[in-house]
């Protein structure tokens, strides 16, 4: 397996505001990349932005361009 | 064959639409389920889709449209995802069935029903909604274009009159979307039912509702969201929400494929075109002896819809022999309509409907008038 790192990981309430979040993400060049929900964040399935820990703010900022209410963001080992 | 049944489908569409269609046959996935490139790929065109048919209905929240398989499903779910025992609605004699047995059965839980009557020519006055409304009333859903005979409805006040009382307006834009301006904002329209095979030049099995922000439709189904397995309930938040089992990602993509070009051509370009041939074929048939044509011609603008009876001729049999003998295809009957025909006096003879897409050439046009007049004289 590889070796797991520690990551910023949005969680979303639908399929729909994690491809409206990626699309904002693009456009404003937030590295990271959609990934399915960790499980030890959720064992229910969905997508999730995965990024740096150190793009919070941007992050934060890209969520509130895209409209997104995002469910939950953690730190979490990816 | 002169394809004149573009009401009923449009099966001329851009040519990008079946190719669209083509690639996501071979290389989509499951939108929403996973994230590798195939499902991510069918992901973003969804959501692509979603943000095209907001610019051009003016939806400020893309996700505020959930994907259906067409305008009867988007009905149903506003009909009975809003409606609840002891409510009032309030719609009109133009409606379509997929609008008017939708209510019946919430009639028969308990919901009151009213519906407008038309004049002769098939029109509504406005006023009517107003002067119906009681204090129960919950809802008002109209038309936009009658799918018999063409009129329009001036959404806009309607909307106007909804939200003045603060009620909700649901309108069926089945034969208008894609065609005519559609503002949700301006229109004050709370919940439009649209699908995709009609003037959005898409496939069958595609369509859509928009819901206003804060207004709760309850789902008519429920079952796989791709999100939240382990939760009893389905996500309430939408499109999730009304959006249970896989999209038709096929479909959608070509659906994606056709408000792009709708776009790009625009709708204002396309109308102009269909009103023009439109007017030609009702030039052209308007003194034919014996003709009788249904619906309100005088304004401006109108669905690009002539419906029409020779003399007491059986409808089936027009349409027949106009395909038969001409190549020339239309629908005849009733049209889903039965109220329409009710306050037009053709439930006995139906009526042979012809419609025009922008694809439609004055050559086809002037085919279809000369072959109604030679049918007309042999009567």
């Amino acid at each position: 397996m590889r070796k797991k790192e520690k990551k910023l990981v949005v969680t979303f309430h639908t399929t729909a505001d994690a491809m409206a979040m990626e699309q904002v993400c693009q456009e404003q060049n937030v590295p990271g990349r959609l990934i399915p929900v960790p499980r030890a964040i959720s064992a229910g399935c969905g997508l999730a932005w995965c990024t740096d820990l150190t793009c919070e703010a941007v992050l934060k900022k890209a969520l509130e361009c895209a409209g997104v209410k995002e469910q939950a963001m953690q730190e979490c080992m990816v | 064959m002169i394809y004149l049944d573009h009401a009923a489908t449009t099966m001329q569409k851009p040519p990008q639409v079946a190719e669209a269609v083509a690639k996501a046959l071979c290389s989509m996935g499951n939108a929403g389920r996973g994230t590798h490139e195939a499902t991510l790929d069918a992901s973003r065109i969804i959501f692509d889709t979603r943000k095209k048919l907001a610019e051009l209905f003016h939806v400020k929240n893309p996700r505020q449209i959930a994907f259906t398989a067409n305008s009867t499903e988007s009905l149903n779910l506003a009909i009975k995802g809003v409606l609840r025992t002891g409510d009032h609605v309030i719609t009109t004699e133009l409606e379509h069935n997929s609008v008017l047995r939708p209510l019946y059965e919430m009639e028969k839980q308990g919901v009151e029903l009213t519906i407008l009557k038309s004049d002769q020519k098939g029109r509504i006055v406005l006023q009517d909604f107003e002067r119906e409304i009681r204090g129960n009333t919950k809802l008002i859903v109209c038309t936009h274009g009658s799918n018999l005979t063409g009129n329009l409805m001036d959404i806009a006040e309607v909307g106007e009159i909804a939200a003045r009382h603060q009620i909700l307006f649901c309108v069926d834009a089945s034969q208008t979307a894609g065609v005519f301006p559609i503002d949700v904002q301006a229109m004050q329209i709370d919940l439009l039912c649209f699908t995709g095979h009609k003037s959005l030049l898409g496939p069958q099995g595609t369509g859509g509702l928009y819901v206003r922000e804060g207004v709760v439709v309850r789902p008519l189904k429920t079952g796989g969201s791709g999100v939240l397995t382990y939760s009893r309930e389905h996500p309430p938040q939408m499109p999730t929400a009304l959006e249970a089992g896989t999209l038709n990602g096929h479909g959608l993509a070509g659906l994606h494929a056709a408000v792009s070009y709708l776009l790009e051509t625009g709708i204002d370009e396309i109308r102009k075109r269909e009103q023009f041939l439109m007017r030609r074929f009702y030039a052209g048939v308007c003194d034919i002896p014996g003709i009788r044509i249904y619906g309100d011609f005088e304004p401006e603008e109108r669905c690009p819809i002539v419906s029409l009876n020779l003399g007491t001729e059986d409808s089936s049999e027009v349409s027949d022999l106009l395909y038969q003998e001409y190549g020339i295809a239309t629908r005849p009957g009733a049209h889903c309509a039965p109220l329409m025909h009710q306050a037009l006096g053709t439930v006995e003879q139906g009526a042979v409907r012809f419609s025009f897409s922008h694809y439609t050439t004055e050559e086809e046009v002037d085919t279809a008038v000369a072959a109604l007049k030679e049918l007309a004289a042999e009567m």
